[in-house]
C-alpha cells in the first residue's frame, strides 16, 4: 500500500515536471486597461492550438500572447494598435474576426446578400400569385362573347347528341 | 485480462467483419430489388427489397454487437481495440470506446442508417413512393458500407497482438460524451430518411400533403435527437474543458449545427405542405439539404481538412471518398431536384400576413442561418485553396452576422401560432401579445438599469428570451381563454389541448430559456484566478472559494490531485462543499481537469484547480481558477425543453393518425 502511494506521488511529481506550468497570469493594475485587454483575448486565436481563443487556452504560447497584449496595453496602445502588431507577427489567422478586405469581402457580405436573394424570390413570387387579371380591351371582350356563346353550343349540342345515342340505346 | 495470443476459436472479429460485407451486399441487393419492383410494378420484387432492407440493418447489428464485444473483453489482437481501449478502463467506457474512433463511430452510423431504412422499409406508404424510398435508403446504406469495407474497417487483427491497448483519450472519458456520439448519430442519420422520401416523391413526381404528414415525424424526431447530442456535447465542453465555454464556433460543432438549422426549418416548412398543400418544392429541398449537410459534417470531420479538437485524424484518402460520397448522394438529389421541382403542382395560395407567411419568413431566417453557418465554416479552407491567405473565423464573426438573423426570427415567432392559416389577422395578433412584449420591455429596463455592469446587448438579450417566453406562453392562454371564459372552461380546454400544442410552446419557450441563460451568462461571467495555500480562498463575483486540502486519490485507470474546496456567499450563507481534481492517465500520459461545480440555483461557480507552485512563503500551493457563471443552468435547460417540445409533438396522436402501425416504434 505504501509503495502504491509513493508510485502515485512519483506519478504527479513527472506530471509536473512533463510540462512546466506556464507562469501565471498577471492582471494589469489599471481595472479599465485589464477589461480591455480581457475582451481582446476573446478574438485573438491561440496559434498553436485547435480553434481556442488565447482567453480560452492552457498552452504556454496563449500565456506568452496575453502577456504581450497586456504588455503593449499597459503601455497605452490602442486596441487596434494591439491587433496590427500580432498580424504583423502571425498575420491575419490570429484573429477570430478576419479583418474586411478584398478576400474576406464575400465573407462579410454573404449573408446580408442571401438574404437580400431570398426576399426578393419572396417578393417576386407574392407578386406573381396575387397578380390581379387587366381589364379585357373590347376586342378580347368580343372573342370572350364569342368563343362562350361557341360553348354553349356545342354543349347543347353535344346534349342532344348524347340524348339521341342514349335513346337509341333504350330503343 | 488481455490474452497474449488469441484463442484459435475466437471469431468474434471474423463474424464482425462478416456482418459488415453481409450488409453491404444486402444493402445492394435491396436497393436493385426494391428499383426493379418499382420499375416492374411488382409488389413481390419491391417486398424483397424491403426484406433485404431489414436484414442488411440485423447484419450491420451483428456486426455492431461483435465490436462492442472485443471492446468489453479488450480483445487487442483486433487493431482498432488495441488502438481504442485498455484493460483498466470503466466497462462504460470499454463500451463506449467502440464509438470513440472513425472506424468504430462508421459502424455505428452505417447501424442507424440500415435501422431507420428497415424501419422505413416496414412502414405503411403508398407502393411507389415507399420502393423508390426504399432503394433509396438502400443506396444510401451501400454508400457508407462501401466506405466502412473497404477504407475503414475496424475488424483487422494484429499478429501478434499487443499486451495493453493505447486507451481511449481521457477527455472523452465521460459519461455525457460516451452518449453523445449515438444521439448526434440518431439525428444526423434521422434525416436520412428525410432525404430518401424527397428524392422518391422527385421520382414519383408527387409531394402532396401525405408527404408531408410522413416526413414530418422524422424530420421532428431526427431534430429532437440532434438537440440532445448536440446539448449533451455543450455540456460535456462546459465542464470537461476546464474554461467554461460551452460553444465555441468551432467547425465541427458548426458542422453539426448546420443540419439542425436545416432541419428546424424543414419542420415548420413540412407543416405547410402537410395542412396547406403549399411549399412542396421548399420543403423537398430542405429534406435534401438537411441530410446533405450531415454528409458534409461527416467529410468535415473525418477527412482532415479542418483542425479540430472533435475531428478523427484520418488520411486525406478517405477524406476524398467520403467527397465521393458527398458529391454522389447529394449530387444526384439536387439534379433531380432542379429536373423535376419545377413540375411539381403549386399549392394552396397564401396572404403575406398568414401562418404560412410567418413560417416562410422563419424558413427564409434559418436558411440564411444555415448559409451564414456554411459559409463561415468553409471560407477560411476555400480561401486558403484558392489564395493562399489564412484566416481564422471564429465566434465575433458570428455574433454579428448569424445573432442579427436568429433574433430576426425571434421576433417574429410568437406571432406565428397566432395567426390564421391563408389570411391572418396582424393587429388582432400584435394585440394579444400586446402584454408579452410590455413585460418583456419592463423587464429589459430593469435589468439594464439594475444589473451592474450595465450591458446594452444583456438587455436586450434578456427582452428577447422574455419575449420569446411569455409569447409562446401568450398563444397557450389564448387556446384556452384564460380570464376570458369561465375558469372551469378554461381548465377543460387546457385539457384537451393536443400535445402538439405542449410540444409547440415548450419547444419556442425552451428557446427563450436558452437565450436568456446564453445573454447572461456570457455578459456577466467572472473569472478569478489566484494561487491557494491550503486554507486560504478567493473571491469571484458574490462568491467565496476556499482550497481546504489537497490529496492524492487513485481511480480506475487514473491518479489524481483532489482539492477539496468549499463554497459560500461573500456575504455569508450556506456553505457547500465541492471537489475539483487533476487527473493523470498513464496510459497516454496525459492530464485533464474534472472541474468542482457548485450549482446555485440558476448559477454555477465553476471551480478548476490547477498546477501545484510554491508560493511566497515556500509553502505549497495551487493554482485555482473560480468562475461564477450567472445562470449557466437555462443555457442547457432551453435546448431540453426544445427537444422535449420535440417529443411531444411526436406523441400528438394527431400526426400518427393515418401514420402506418409500424413507424409508431421509430
Amino acid at each position: 500500500m505504501r509503495l502504491r502511494w509513493l508510485i502515485a506521488l512519483l506519478a504527479v511529481l513527472c506530471m509536473a515536471a512533463a510540462e512546466p506550468p506556464p507562469a501565471p497570469d498577471r492582471p494589469l493594475p489599471n481595472a479599465a486597461q485589464e477589461a480591455r485587454a480581457e475582451r481582446l483575448f476573446q478574438e485573438i486565436r491561440c496559434v498553436v492550438c485547435q480553434h481556442e481563443s488565447i482567453a480560452d487556452s492552457p498552452a504556454g504560447i496563449a500565456a506568452d500572447m496575453r502577456r504581450l497584449v497586456r504588455e503593449q496595453i499597459g503601455a497605452g496602445r490602442s486596441d487596434d494598435q494591439v491587433r496590427a502588431d500580432l498580424v504583423r507577427r502571425y498575420g491575419d489567422f490570429v484573429l477570430f474576426r478576419p479583418p474586411l478586405k478584398g478576400g474576406t469581402w464575400l465573407l462579410w457580405f454573404g449573408p446580408l446578400l442571401v438574404v437580400l436573394a431570398a426576399g426578393l424570390a419572396l417578393w417576386r413570387f407574392s407578386r406573381r400569385s396575387r397578380v390581379d387579371p387587366e381589364p379585357l380591351t373590347p376586342e378580347e371582350e368580343a372573342r370572350l362573347a364569342n368563343l362562350l356563346s361557341a360553348e354553349t353550343q356545342r354543349h347543347s349540342a353535344d346534349a342532344t347528341s348524347s340524348n339521341l345515342e342514349r335513346s337509341k340505346g333504350d330503343s | 485480462m488481455a490474452a497474449l495470443n488469441r484463442r484459435p476459436d475466437d471469431v468474434t472479429a471474423e463474424l464482425g467483419a462478416f456482418g459488415l460485407v453481409l450488409a453491404l451486399a444486402l444493402a445492394a441487393l435491396s436497393t436493385g430489388l426494391a428499383a426493379a419492383g418499382r420499375a416492374r410494378r411488382s409488389p413481390v420484387l419491391a417486398g424483397a427489397g424491403e426484406g433485404a432492407a431489414l436484414a442488411s440493418a440485423l447484419a450491420v447489428a451483428l456486426a455492431f454487437a461483435m465490436l462492442i464485444l472485443a471492446f468489453t473483453t479488450s480483445d487487442f489482437s483486433v487493431e482498432n481495440v488495441a488502438e481504442n481501449s485498455h484493460t483498466a478502463k470503466p466497462l462504460l467506457y470499454k463500451i463506449a470506446g467502440a464509438w470513440g474512433s472513425h472506424e468504430g463511430s462508421l459502424v455505428l452510423w452505417c447501424l442507424v442508417l440500415t435501422a431507420f431504412g428497415a424501419v422505413l422499409a416496414r412502414g405503411r406508404l403508398p407502393f411507389g413512393l415507399k420502393s423508390s424510398a426504399v432503394a433509396v435508403q438502400g443506396g444510401l446504406s451501400t454508400l457508407f458500407l462501401a466506405f466502412a469495407v473497404f477504407t475503414s474497417h475496424p475488424f483487422t487483427r494484429l499478429d501478434p497482438a499487443p499486451f495493453q491497448g493505447a486507451s481511449l483519450n481521457p477527455l472523452l472519458q465521460d459519461p455525457a460524451l460516451a452518449l453523445h456520439p449515438p444521439l448526434l448519430y440518431a439525428g444526423y442519420v434521422g434525416f436520412s430518411v428525410c432525404f430518401s422520401l424527397a428524392v422518391a416523391a422527385l421520382i414519383e413526381g408527387r409531394v402532396d400533403a401525405a408527404w408531408g404528414r410522413w416526413v414530418r415525424p422524422w424530420a421532428l424526431a431526427s431534430w429532437a435527437l440532434l438537440t440532445v447530442g448536440i446539448g449533451l456535447g455543450a455540456f460535456w465542453a462546459y465542464y470537461e474543458l476546464g474554461w467554461g465555454g460551452w460553444w465555441f464556433w468551432d467547425p465541427v460543432e458548426n458542422a453539426s449545427f448546420m443540419p439542425w438549422l436545416a432541419g428546424a426549418a424543414l419542420l415548420h416548412s413540412a407543416i405547410v405542405t402537410e395542412r396547406r398543400g403549399a411549399l412542396q418544392g421548399w420543403s423537398v429541398f430542405l429534406a435534401i439539404l438537411a441530410f446533405t449537410f450531415s454528409m458534409l459534417g461527416a467529410f468535415l470531420v473525418r477527412s482532415g481538412v479542418l483542425t479540430s479538437v472533435h475531428a478523427f485524424a484520418v488520411d486525406p484518402q478517405r477524406g476524398l471518398m467520403l467527397l465521393g460520397i458527398l458529391g454522389a448522394a447529394a449530387g444526384l438529389a439536387f439534379a433531380l431536384f432542379a429536373w423535376r421541382a419545377p413540375r411539381l403542382a403549386g399549392g394552396g395560395l397564401f396572404a403575406p400576413v398568414s401562418r404560412e407567411g410567418a413560417l416562410v419568413l422563419n424558413n427564409l431566417f434559418l436558411a440564411a442561418a444555415a448559409a451564414t453557418v456554411l459559409l463561415g465554416t468553409l471560407y477560411p479552407l476555400i480561401l486558403e485553396a484558392a489564395s493562399g491567405q489564412t484566416i481564422s473565423v471564429g465566434p465575433p464573426y458570428f455574433n454579428l452576422t448569424f445573432t442579427p438573423l436568429m433574433a430576426a426570427a425571434a421576433l417574429i415567432l410568437p406571432a406565428g401560432p397566432l395567426l390564421a392559416w391563408k389570411r391572418g389577422d396582424l393587429p388582432g395578433a400584435l394585440q394579444r401579445l400586446a402584454w408579452a412584449a410590455g413585460l418583456a420591455v419592463v423587464l429589459a429596463l430593469a435589468g439594464y438599469l439594475l444589473w451592474a455592469p450595465r450591458q446594452a446587448v444583456a438587455a436586450v438579450g434578456l427582452a428577447m428570451g422574455a419575449w420569446l417566453i411569455l409569447g409562446s406562453l401568450a398563444e397557450l392562454l389564448d387556446r384556452v381563454r384564460l380570464f376570458r371564459a369561465p375558469l372551469a372552461e378554461t381548465g377543460r380546454r387546457l385539457r384537451s389541448l393536443p400535445l402538439g400544442a405542449w410540444g409547440m410552446t415548450l419547444a419556442h419557450a425552451g428557446l427563450g430559456v436558452f437565450v436568456l441563460g446564453a445573454v447572461v451568462e456570457t455578459s456577466f461571467k467572472t473569472e478569478t484566478a489566484q494561487a491557494l495555500a491550503p486554507g486560504s480562498s478567493l473571491v469571484s463575483g458574490p462568491w467565496r472559494v476556499t482550497l481546504n486540502a489537497v490529496r492524492v486519490v487513485e481511480g480506475s485507470n487514473y491518479l489524481a490531485e483532489q482539492g477539496r474546496l468549499t463554497v459560500e456567499r461573500a456575504s455569508g450563507g450556506a456553505a457547500r462543499e465541492i471537489t475539483a481534481e487533476r487527473r493523470f492517465f498513464p496510459a497516454g500520459g496525459q492530464t485533464t481537469t474534472e472541474v468542482g461545480l457548485d450549482f446555485r440555483g440558476l448559477d454555477d461557480v465553476y471551480v478548476v484547480l490547477g498546477e501545484r507552485r510554491r508560493d511566497a512563503a515556500g509553502t505549497g500551493a495551487w493554482t485555482v481558477r473560480a468562475y461564477w457563471n450567472p445562470w449557466a443552468r437555462l443555457i442547457f435547460l432551453g435546448p431540453a425543453l426544445m427537444a422535449l417540445g420535440g417529443l411531444l409533438s411526436l406523441l400528438d396522436r394527431r400526426l400518427r393518425l393515418g401514420v402506418p402501425k409500424g413507424r409508431r416504434t421509430a
